[in-house]
Parts: structure tokens; C-alpha cells; sequence
């Protein structure tokens, strides 16, 4: 099984270096975002500071709908649907591969957002181990989340519209507990940040479990 | 001897629309057979049946002694479905296609290296990307990653569709070297003609339905002048199978 997920994984990012979608749209649709929230706050540095957190992982969720978009686009081109279903790939290695390469893309853009951030905001950052550890575990979150539900859309005519409209609601723990974590780690405010963390590494495991149970099925209706 | 194909009244449904209204067919292993029928005959949902991508709705089926009706996952397993479409990645190169495909099911490297030098895919065209090919290059490097899977069963649609007449000497070349190392191929096409060197039985299929199921019969309508002998380069076709089987189930849905 690993060696399918280091497979997919692969094949996803390869395609993905090659083609640059990332760095050319949606690194510069994330920038975008982030300059005009400075832009909308300007007049108000200490609330740039204090709404950083929360501005950040808004704009990781938007850019990570992109990618997710992406992901599922490359898939659903020339038939290659059926031959997944008959390669003998195992779907759970399927679903890890595919979110695997779906989170290492997502840590990149939090890390080339995290630079904009502190230009933009003028942030301070206290706690690195914290920062570090909710930008991974909230990835992952992301990753598994996107995945699932992206598989799920993956046949629809609609499903530009409807991955949003799925995954923004369900993904708002991973908003709520990495701005929490954070705030902490930013020192603007006095939340929990490890206990936030906690929040984060559940949600990570139950949809990385229920997906890579449900993965086959979703595939199958693709 | 168990057969390879054994559809009893099979019928699927697309829709609500009987796509295959009542098929009984038996295909012996390393049999080539061809099914002929107009548009809308029921040619492909016949060929996407047996590779377990469509349901039976009534009647039943056994692939390589696989019941279609609950053991779909490990007839995927097992066959290789070449359809209108190629399967490949248009941002991978012609080699990456068919590592990824070929390492879905363990195959070697020197296993992938073979498949592309069979389908004559050397040189600067393995790394090209499939996006850059020609749609007859598309098809040979798409043959390419259905030879690395050593399928049990070939399931081609419309194989020779797009192809010069050198490539299509290089299918038929594949398709005779796959019967002899022990699979067995099911194809459908409009162009029998095509296949006069594969000595193929011919059934006819009309309205989701099998109207005639001769064995051993030259098929109509070909025209012993019209092709060439073959002169590409021999085919090597290991016997089958060669990779490690999965246990039951466990593959892609």
C-alpha cells in the first residue's frame, strides 16, 4: 500500500511541477487575497496584527479549494477515470496518495504565505514549534477533507460550484483551531494554542479514516 | 476448461435503457474474437461489461472465473480495457505513463522498457509528453501502458481506429503475441479488414443482442490482398501472469 501512495502521490506532484498551476495562479490568487485584506484594514496596523491569524488561514482555505479543484481536474481527463478503477490501485493508497500530495502543496503555499504575512502584517512570531505543528496538522486536515470531498464532486457536472459549498462548512474546525493555535503562536491573544492543536489533529484523523473508507465507493460513482 | 468470457441473458442497463438486452456468449482462453455491429449496438457496453465497469442488471457472467456480479474488483484486476480514450496523462511524458501505470501493478522497469520498445515508442518520443503526441502515437503509448499490466484479457474498442498502417500492423502483432503467451483478446470493430492476420472469430452484435455466434469462421468480408504481411519488428509477449495477484477485493473499487 505504500508504495501505490508514494505512486500517486508522486505522479500528482510531478504533474503538478510540471505544470506550475501552483506557483503561476494559485500562490498569486493567495497574495492577492492577503494584500487586500491589508489593503481593506490599512488604516489600522494593530488589527492587521490581530486578525493576521485569521486572515491567513482564510485565505490557505480558499487557495486550498483551488488546489483541491486541480487535483481531481487532472483525473477526470481522457478516460482516465476507468483506468484507475482497473490499474488495482487500492483506494485507501488512492485517497492517502492523493491528500499526501494535496498537503505537501498546501504546507508550500502556508509557508510562501507565512513571508507574506509578516511583510504585510507586521507580525511577531513567539511560538515556532506551535506555528509549525498546526501548519502541518491543519494541511493534513485540509488535505483529507479536500480529498473526500473531491471525489465526491469528481463526476459532477457542477462540481466547481458544489466543492465549495462542501467543503467551506465542514473545513471550519481547521479555520477555528489554526487561527486559535496561532493567535497563540503570533502572541495576540491568550488562547490555548496547544489545546487548539488538539482539535486539529482530530479532525485530521477522522477524515483521513473516513476517507480512506469511503474513497472506493466515491470512486466507483465518479 | 473454464472459459474466459461466459455471459448467460446477460443484460445491462444505461439508464433505464437496455444496453445489452439478453447476451450469452462463451470465449475460450487465448481466443481472438471480434464483435461487429452497427453504431449503438451495444459493442463497447459489452467490452465495459466484461472488464466489471458496468453492472449486470439480470442474467449472469463469469470473467477468468470471476462472477460479474460479485467479483467485479478482482476481474479489473485482471483485464485491460483499451477504449475510445488513451488514459494517459497529457503532462506526463510517454515513459512516466507508463512507470505509473506499470508500477500500479509491480511491473519492472525493464517490463516497461519492452512495452515501449514493442509499441516502437523509442527514443525522443518516450520522453515527450503525451499531451505533445500525435492521436496515433496517443493510442500506441496507451497500448503501451495496457501491455506493461499483463492482462489476462484484452478488451479493445475499436483498437485500430487512428492508426497508420504500420501501427496497425504493430496491434495485430501485439494482439496474436497476447493469444500465444495464453490471453485472450475481445475486440470491437467496424474494420475487419484489418485483422485478416489474427484469424479471428466474428460475432455479431444488433440491438443489445448476439445474432450470431459462429466458431472458427474467416470473417466476411476480408479482402486476403488488401493488407500487407506484417513487417514490423516480432512482438514479444511474456506468458501471463507475471505480477504479484492481490488478494480479492482490495484493488480500486
Amino acid at each position: 500500500m505504500l508504495r501505490e501512495m508514494r505512486l500517486v502521490a508522486l505522479k500528482d506532484l510531478r504533474i503538478e511541477t510540471r505544470v506550475r498551476v501552483g506557483i503561476t495562479q494559485i500562490l498569486p490568487f493567495a497574495l492577492a487575497v492577503l494584500v487586500l485584506f491589508a489593503f481593506a484594514l490599512d488604516t489600522d496596523q494593530q488589527a492587521l496584527r490581530t486578525y493576521a491569524p485569521g486572515l491567513f488561514w482564510v485565505t490557505v482555505l480558499l487557495a486550498a479549494l483551488l488546489a483541491i479543484g486541480r487535483s481531481f481536474a487532472v483525473d477526470l481527463a481522457d478516460g482516465i477515470t476507468d483506468r484507475l478503477l482497473l490499474s488495482g490501485i487500492e483506494p485507501q493508497a488512492a485517497f492517502f496518495g492523493k491528500a499526501a500530495a494535496i498537503a505537501i502543496q498546501l504546507v508550500v503555499l502556508e509557508v510562501l504565505l507565512g513571508f507574506g504575512v509578516v511583510l504585510l502584517f507586521d507580525v511577531t512570531v513567539y511560538r515556532y514549534g506551535l506555528l509549525v505543528s498546526a501548519g502541518l496538522v491543519a494541511a493534513l486536515g485540509l488535505a483529507a477533507a479536500g480529498t473526500l470531498y473531491g471525489a465526491l464532486v469528481a463526476g459532477l457536472g457542477v462540481r466547481e460550484s458544489l466543492l465549495p459549498l462542501l467543503v467551506l462548512p465542514v473545513t471550519a474546525p481547521v479555520l477555528i483551531g489554526a487561527t486559535r493555535a496561532f493567535q497563540d503562536a503570533f502572541g495576540v491573544a491568550g488562547a490555548q494554542g496547544w489545546a487548539w492543536l488538539g482539535l486539529l489533529v482530530g479532525f485530521a484523523a477522522i477524515y483521513g479514516v473516513f476517507g480512506a473508507l469511503s474513497y472506493g465507493i466515491l470512486l466507483e460513482e465518479a | 476448461m473454464r472459459q474466459a468470457v461466459r455471459l448467460r441473458a446477460a443484460v445491462t442497463l444505461l439508464g433505464r435503457f437496455p444496453a445489452l438486452a439478453g447476451v450469452d456468449l462463451d470465449i475460450d482462453p487465448g481466443e481472438v474474437v471480434v464483435v461487429k455491429g452497427q453504431n449503438g449496438a451495444g459493442k463497447t457496453t459489452l467490452l465495459r461489461l466484461c472488464a466489471g465497469l458496468c453492472s449486470l442488471a439480470s442474467g449472469s457472467g463469469e470473467i477468468l472465473g470471476h462472477d460479474l456480479s460479485t467479483q467485479r474488483r478482482q476481474v479489473r484486476q485482471r483485464v485491460a480495457l483499451m477504449g475510445h480514450t488513451t488514459g494517459l496523462y497529457d503532462d506526463l511524458t510517454v515513459a512516466e505513463n507508463v512507470a505509473f501505470w506499470g508500477g500500479a501493478v509491480g511491473a519492472t522497469s525493464q517490463e516497461m522498457h519492452s512495452a515501449l520498445e514493442t509499441l516502437e515508442l523509442s527514443g525522443r518520443l518516450v520522453n515527450l509528453r503525451a499531451g505533445n503526441l500525435s492521436s496515433g502515437q496517443r493510442r500506441r503509448a496507451s497500448f503501451a501502458t495496457l501491455l506493461v499490466r499483463r492482462p489476462e484479457l484484452w478488451l479493445l474498442d475499436e483498437p485500430h481506429a487512428g492508426l497508420d498502417h504500420r501501427s496497425r500492423n504493430i496491434v495485430n502483432n501485439l494482439v496474436q503475441s497476447a493469444a500465444q503467451a495464453g490471453a485472450t483478446v475481445m475486440m470491437a470493430s467496424h474494420e475487419l479488414e484489418c485483422m485478416q492476420t489474427l484469424q479471428p472469430r466474428v460475432v455479431s452484435l444488433a440491438g443489445g443482442m448476439l445474432t450470431t455466434q459462429p466458431a472458427g469462421i474467416q470473417p466476411a468480408g476480408i479482402q486476403p490482398a488488401g493488407i500487407q504481411p506484417v513487417t514490423t519488428q516480432p512482438v514479444t509477449v511474456q506468458p501471463i501472469p507475471t505480477h504479484p495477484t492481490k488478494e480479492a477485493g482490495t484493488h480500486v473499487a
